[in-house]
């Protein structure tokens, strides 16, 4: 028997992490759904030229630096010292993912603004912004000459964007949870998997829509290895990444984890989209909306799942 | 550069929480937070039971995590003192210092920065011990320079068994703890 008496109670600390709070699941999801629609977005144009697109070229393309915007804002609100948030940009740390996070973030902009640029993008502004086309005319004279390296900036950002939001929680060895070398890879495919899905309720059109399916289909079943290779990586590890597979393994977040992000969050939309693929009727609305959900719920799970993992005091007395 | 540390006798340490109380007054801890405290801990089973009573604080690690992880350059380590400090006006309230430290040692100031033990630097620049260490009544904290060969921590240590707070996490913690 070991009993541990602590007197510390700081808030927010003890008992046990309580820092990142939605705001941090929310950015993390829309940090994901925005990168994977970049890549979905320079695929499409660099080895699908010859197809027309919508929902990636376009609706996704527009969707894009909004839900980036309101993923920084969630960010901006999760800060303790609001004021000071200029200071992500006077320095660069680059053994901070978090650093190299917010400036990857400030070149994604300009990229995204390019791409929009690009044809099959926006081509002109109507009424209420018409005074900004001669200015976008000019943008897209810059953007298609330089189409290819826009489309392979769109998969670079993208897949630095979508990776960087797992290692953000990754790198911290001090919860074993999050300690693991598959959940950078693991968010940038759940990204990808979400940016399908929500392009696949932007009214894609047919040849959009068939490819769409097949590749979520393909997402989500990589999802599902990782997923259970870090189940796998966990329950091997030491004793601290072991309490950490408990928390999904008959701890506290069993139930979610099992329930919205690998039952409702993979596994049903997945049977949803083959029976889609292979001609069955489903409702075309249904499977991404699930996808969406599981996206999100990854990241709700992994973040507060993650604060109440802890490195074990191993040796007390030797 | 320096290398501060400090060694804790936990067989003189009786938990009294003086370290924790002048801690409070010299570095005007905001109420409600403290920058270190008192753990104890029992083990084995009745009647073969063995206790520890230890005071706990920032590690000042040789490799410290929240450095490496802090977006906004705030949290640094001091290139004199080896002292891991943290400027209150480059950060930025991120919170990534806390989910990186392993010990969990820093906590938000009502103000919005991290905040943390400093090994109280305002006095070590002055040549003095730091509060904790000059208030303990059983002299169980101890503070000094292991670069200092004539540094009475060595002496402390020689004989004795030491052990750091979680070795395994690789941070080469600056806190020695005597069993």
């Amino acid at each position: 028997m070991t009993e541990v008496t602590s007197f510390r109670n700081n808030p927010l600390i003890d008992p046990h992490l309580e820092i990142w709070e939605w705001q941090i699941p929310g950015y993390l999801f829309l940090g994901g759904l925005v990168a994977g629609l970049m890549i979905l977005n320079g695929v499409w144009r660099l080895f699908y030229s010859d197809k027309e697109g919508r929902s990636i070229t376009r609706n996704g393309a527009v969707a894009a630096p909004v839900l980036l915007s309101l993923g920084m804002f969630l960010l901006f609100l999760d800060l303790s010292y609001k004021i000071h948030v200029f200071r992500f940009y006077t320095t660069f740390n680059p053994a901070s993912p978090m650093s190299w996070g917010s400036w990857i973030l400030l070149l994604v902009y300009p990229v995204q603004i390019l791409t929009l640029a690009l044809p099959g993008g926006i081509e002109r502004f109507g009424w209420r912004f018409s005074f900004l086309n001669p200015l976008w005319d000019k943008i897209k004279i810059y953007a298609e000459r330089y189409n290819v390296a826009v489309s392979t900036s769109n998969i670079v950002l993208g897949i630095g964007l979508g990776i960087y939001t797992g290692i953000l929680l990754a790198v911290n060895a001090a919860r074993p949870l999050w300690n693991v070398s598959l959940l950078g890879p693991l968010f940038l495919v759940s990204g990808l998997s979400a940016a399908s899905a929500w392009n696949l309720l932007a009214r894609p059109n047919d040849a959009e829509k068939k490819l769409l399916v097949r590749w979520d289909i393909g997402l989500l079943g990589i999802e599902l290895i990782f997923l259970m290779l870090i189940i796998i990586e966990l329950s091997t590890g030491p004793i601290g990444k072991q309490a950490a597979a408990g928390l999904f393994l008959g701890g506290n977040y069993t139930a979610s984890f099992w329930v919205f992000i690998v039952g409702l969050g993979i596994l049903l939309p997945l049977w949803l989209e083959i029976r889609e693929a292979i001609g069955r009727y489903v409702p075309h609305w249904l499977g991404p909306l699930l996808v969406l959900g599981g996206g999100l719920a990854l990241r709700i799970v992994f973040v507060y799942a993650g604060q109440i993992s802890s490195m074990p005091e191993i040796t007390l007395f030797r | 550069m320096a290398r501060y540390a400090m060694v804790i006798d936990t067989k003189r340490c009786v938990g009294c929480h003086a370290c924790v109380i002048t801690c409070y007054m010299e570095n005007n801890v905001p109420e409600g937070f403290t920058r270190d405290w008192i753990v104890e801990v029992v083990e084995g089973e009745f009647p073969d039971l063995r206790s520890e009573i230890r005071t706990e604080r920032c590690n000042h690690c040789e490799n410290p995590p929240c450095v490496f992880v802090c977006p906004c350059g705030a949290s640094y380590k001091d290139k004199d003192t080896g002292i891991v400090l943290v400027h209150h006006d480059k950060c930025s309230g991120c919170k990534a210092c806390i989910a990186a430290c392993p010990y969990d040692a820093r906590f938000i100031n009502p103000i919005g920065y991290a905040d943390k033990c400093t090994f109280c630097d305002h006095r070590v620049k002055l040549g003095k011990t730091t509060a904790c260490a000059q208030t303990c009544p059983t002299s169980a904290i101890n503070f000094g320079n292991l670069d200092d060969p004539a540094s009475k921590l060595h002496k402390l240590m020689n004989g004795r068994i030491v052990k750091t707070m979680k070795p395994e996490a690789g941070t080469g913690p600056n806190i020695f703890y005597l069993l």
